[in-house]
Parts: C-alpha cells; sequence; structure tokens
C-alpha cells in the first residue's frame, strides 16, 4: 500500500506531500519519543505520533520513513512544513488517536506488510 | 577507496531549527559513495543522538566524520558543562532533559545507549564545565 492510498483509505489530511506519495509503505511506528523512534522504526514505515515540531523531520529523512502522520487533530508547526518541502517528506494529520490510526493501518494489510519485511533479516 | 575522506561540521547548542543538518548531510554522503544501508542506518542514529545532545546540552561542537576502506569514524567534541557521571549517563532511562525537552519527545534516556549499541567501537570522555567529547567506530566490512 502506498502513502496516497493509506491517506485515501483513512481520511487523512495531507498537510505536505507534493511528491513521495507512491512511496510503498512497509509497517507503520508509533512514538512521541524520538530516540525510541529513531532506534525501532524501520525504513519505509509511516510514523503515527503527536509531536509536532520541526526535528520530527530529521528522524523522519535519517530512517527514511514514508510518512509521518500527527494524530489526535494536531497540526504541524510552520518550520515543521517548511522542512518537510524541502527534505520531501509526506506530513498528513488526523482527527484519529493513535490507536485507532495504527489500528485501521492494521485492518488495511499495513502490519502484515511489515511482519513480513521482518522475516526478512537485516 | 584508498584515500580516506573527511568532513567536519559545526553544532550550535539550543539550535532546534538546524538540528540534524550534520547527520542528514553525512547520510547524504554515504549514500552517494553506496556504503551498505545497514552501516548507512547506524551511522546515522549514532550521528543524530550526538548531534542532539550538543544542541540539547552543550554550547557548541565540531562534529568530524572520516571514512577510509575500513571504518567510519565520528568524533564530536563539544564545549559545554560536561558530564559529572558517565556511568549514570550511559544508563537507559536515565535524563536531564527539561520538561520543555520532554515535551517535544526528547530525554527518553536512550541516546547514548544508542550510539554505543550502534558503534563497534565507543569512547566517552568528559571533563565538567568544560565538555565532552564522542569518538565512535563503525566498521565497513
Ligand atoms: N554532550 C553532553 N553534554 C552534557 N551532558 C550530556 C551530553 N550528552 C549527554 N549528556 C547527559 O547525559 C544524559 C543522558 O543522555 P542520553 O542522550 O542518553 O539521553 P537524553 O538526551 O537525556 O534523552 P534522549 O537522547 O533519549 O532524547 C543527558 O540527559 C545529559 O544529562
Ligand atoms: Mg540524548
Amino acid at each position: 500500500m502506498t502513502v496516497r492510498e493509506i491517506k485515501q483509505q483513512l481520511g487523512l489530511f495531507l498537510c505536505w506531500g507534493d511528491e513521495k506519495l507512491e512511496h510503498k509503505v512497509t509497517g507503520g511506528y508509533v512514538g512521541d519519543l524520538l530516540s525510541d523512534v529513531m532506534a525501532n522504526s524501520k525504513a519505509g514505515n509511516v510514523w503515527i505520533t503527536m509531536q509536532t515540531h520541526v526535528n520530527i523531520v530529521a528522524v523522519a529523512v535519517l530512517k527514511e520513513l514514508a510518512a509521518i502522520i500527527i494524530v489526535n487533530g494536531r497540526h504541524p508547526a510552520e518550520e515543521t512544513l517548511k522542512k518537510a518541502a524541502e527534505e520531501k517528506v509526506p506530513i498528513l494529520s488526523s482527527t484519529l488517536s493513535a490507536f485507532d490510526v495504527a489500528g485501521r493501518l492494521y485492518f488495511l494489510g499495513v502490519g502484515k506488510a511489515r511482519a513480513d519485511a521482518e522475516r526478512i533479516p537485516d | 577507496m584508498s584515500a580516506s575522506f573527511s568532513r567536519s561540521f559545526t553544532i550550535e547548542g539550543r539550535d532546534f531549527l538546524n538540528a540534524g543538518r550534520a547527520s542528514t548531510q553525512i547520510k547524504t554522503i554515504l549514500k552517494e559513495l553506496s556504503v551498505d544501508p545497514a552501516i548507512i542506518r547506524r551511522v546515522a542514529i549514532a550521528s543524530y543522538e550526538a548531534e542532539m545532545n550538543v544542541v540539547m546540552y552543550a554550547t557548541r561542537a565540531k562534529l568530524k566524520f572520516t571514512m577510509s576502506a575500513s571504518a567510519i569514524n565520528l568524533e564530536i567534541d563539544d564545549e559545554g558543562p560536561g558530564i559529572p557521571d558517565i556511568t549514570l549517563a550511559m544508563q537507559e532511562g536515565y535524563s536531564t532533559a527539561t520538561s520543555q525537552m520532554r515535551e517535544l519527545g526528547f530525554g527518553a534516556g536512550m541516546g547514548l545507549p544508542n550510539m554505543k549499541k550502534n558503534s563497534d567501537e565507543f569512547v566517552i570522555e568528559s571533563a565538567v564545565s568544560k565538555g565532552t567529547r564522542l569518538t565512535m567506530t563503525i566498521y565497513i566490512n
């Protein structure tokens, strides 16, 4: 499933995403602690978070995440959007909670894709 | 590649807006040099965590990135408060991050342990009121 398909299926709001919406999503990671996301997210994951500030973009770039989904009706800060455009990191938002976004992604089979990918040794 | 490749970056304390820039540039260089993605991931984690600690706790630092045929080396030398108890600072979960930093998602106390986990050689030296120096080496083969 691509970022664009996830956006459509979950009715996400596109905050920035002129590019890279066709990237294949390998799974997801939920976290609001940046070091945790740095350590445990996988390339191609969507990152579900409440964080909205500019530093989330660098994490997504360094971990090659497919997109950031900001939950609970929060919106990215202005500098975050600017940086996202510079670095070409799609940012989407939702009024849903992290639990509901993750649940729906699993229902769509995104969690299964990750489980399959993880059988391949790193 | 025979000769080693080297680049230096300056990191400013409290500069949250540019935080992560050095690590992002290093990652770009490694990709251009077609380094194994698994190695790039480890270097990215180690350098990002070191960079963020400078932004959060120190005044400024020089980050020197060196790559030879056999290893990647990161040396982060900061001017800052230093670390009074390195054993404590190395413990997972230990953090002196302010509540403001924690709200931004920093302060899990995972940065130093993550750096150590992702490097093959990890050396931390610190002098209180002077600064901290980290030397991390990641083997390529
Ligand atoms: N360069 C530094 N100068 C001064 N103190 C530091 C430095 N790096 C780390 N410390 C101290 O060591 C503690 C642990 O660092 P570590 O990176 O493991 O966790 P953290 O930065 O608090 O949280 P996280 O990295 O998970 O966001 C810090 O809270 C701080 O007190
Ligand atoms: Mg840290």
